[in-house]
């Protein structure tokens, strides 16, 4: 039962990774007992489970993940979402307005118009139909401040850390209030610009940088060396 | 005709522009020269300069196109005005909607069409120089486009001609040697599943000729595969080193 790969090599598609006993992981595919790649990626097997991890997808949505997006579409009774995934998502009024919605008396656009930004659960999806968002949780709704940023959604993970290690040390460095958008949209709110600009410049480095080892210190490093400068400023005013 | 076009191939082997019958063109490849695309590739195959986008899976446009069981690709296959040395009317050809299909065609093996049902991906290939073998460069550079947009697939689809010039079969054609020889043989295949996706004969050959071009144009795409294989890694290859 051979493997023809090292750890964290670099893979393309259709590149034969294992033969035999294997089982197929994230974007890898079975044919004839032989496991191949399916996306461009680093390898890694976890038991008899060969994995790719890829450096190119997009977002494919999965009930009960958070999102941001931003609406397309004022329609008769709720809205047409853009959540950055291959299907448009549909937020439905009854949900938004949290009372029976009348289409005489509620003008939907009043509440939510074309271009807000919302951070909204998947609340269901499968092949047949588009997914469907919901708002009515503490947390989620419309975006009125704060900063949007984009990565590719398989960076995401790096950036939470282990067990939210990475992002909860942003947080308290900057002291800005990160959502992460599993679609790889990303809200940062701070009291000032500048510290949003720091969280955002410490993400893009994780982005940048997610298959690198020490990353957690390097990021610390990183903030530190930032926060220095900005307490000298406003020491010598 | 002068004796140059009198003939494609002298004596010791050597063809019109200096190759050996088996020998391929030089070939250069890129991958992400676009960044509006989701996923983009150029490449020169000889004096063919030919560029391609992908874009998806997304939404399709107009909606009634899209399949409820399967993702939906679209090609556009296109030569810019300035491609060739006639100038070429901007409006797609009857040429150009048989290539636009011919290479739908031969990349759609590749895909995972029913796992992102409803959706489409959208491929476009721009030649901005043609010298014969077009059909086969691009879809070597559309299967790279793909790749580059993270639309997983089965493998990557590698193009190569093989042709008949003076009674002898060659590998990859260029413009001179497929107007004026008898034959022309473009394969498209996925290496590692050893399967062909795509396969034209234009011209007149016999069986055992035709064996004999479809094995060598085979062998032209494994040397291409390496090619693109490697052209494909070398934009993550920054990823790579620093991991290291």
């Amino acid at each position: 039962m051979p493997t023809f790969f090292e750890k964290k090599q670099l893979v393309t598609p259709g590149e034969l990774l294992a033969e035999g006993d294997y089982l197929p992981g994230e974007n890898t595919y079975v044919e004839n007992g032989k496991v191949y790649a399916s996306r461009i990626g680093l390898v890694d097997s976890d038991n008899k489970k060969v994995n790719v991890v890829a450096l190119r997808a997009f977002y494919l949505p999965k009930m009960g993940d958070i999102v941001i997006g931003t609406i397309l579409e004022v329609g008769f009774s709720g809205w047409t979402v853009d959540i950055k995934a291959p299907y448009n998502a549909m937020l439905r009024a009854s949900d938004v307005l949290s009372r029976p919605f009348k289409p005489q008396n509620d003008e939907l656009s009043a509440v939510l118009n074309a271009g807000d930004l919302i951070v909204a659960k998947i609340a269901s999806y499968d092949r047949a139909h588009d997914p469907q968002l919901t708002v009515g949780e503490p947390g989620l709704g419309k975006i009125t401040r704060g900063q949007i940023l984009r990565v590719t959604p398989t960076k995401i993970p790096r950036i939470i850390g282990r067990k939210g290690s990475m992002i909860s040390m942003i947080k308290q460095e900057t002291n800005c209030q990160i959502i992460l958008g599993l679609n790889g949209v990303i809200l940062v709110t701070g009291k000032t610009i500048e510290e949003e600009e720091v969280a955002i410049e410490a993400i893009q480095k994780i982005e940048e940088e997610s298959h690198t080892s020490g990353l957690t210190d390097r990021i610390t490093q990183f903030l530190k060396e930032k926060k220095q400068p900005v307490k000298m400023e406003e020491t010598q005013q | 005709m002068n004796d140059k076009t009198d003939k494609l191939i002298d004596k010791k082997g050597i063809r019109g522009d200096g190759r050996k019958a088996d020998e391929l063109r030089s070939l250069k490849l890129q991958v992400g020269v676009l960044s509006n695309a989701d996923g983009s590739a150029y490449i020169e195959h000889g004096k063919n300069k030919i560029l391609a986008a992908a874009f998806g899976p997304r939404e399709m446009h107009p909606k009634h196109l899209s399949q409820p069981d399967r993702m939906v690709l679209r090609c556009r296959y296109h030569m810019a005005p300035f491609s060739v040395p006639e100038r070429k009317s901007p409006a797609p050809s009857r040429r150009e909607v048989e290539l636009s299909k011919v290479i739908k065609e031969s990349l759609e093996p590749a895909l995972f069409l029913e796992l992102y049902p409803r959706t489409g991906v959208d491929v476009f290939v721009e030649v901005l120089q043609a010298d014969g073998g077009t059909r086969c460069a691009s879809i070597t550079a559309a299967a790279l486009a793909i790749a580059d947009a993270g639309v997983p697939m089965r493998d990557l689809v590698v193009a190569c001609a093989a042709g008949k010039i003076d009674d002898t079969i060659v590998l990859d054609l260029y413009d001179v040697e497929d107007k004026l020889g008898s034959a022309d043989v473009p394969v498209a295949y996925m290496p590692n599943l050893n399967a062909v996706t795509l396969l034209q004969m234009d011209g007149v050959l016999s069986s055992s000729e035709l064996e004999k071009a479809v094995n060598m144009a085979m062998d032209g795409c494994k040397n291409i595969y390496a090619m693109q294989k490697e052209a494909l890694k070398t934009k993550y290859m920054v990823v790579k080193e620093t991991e290291e």
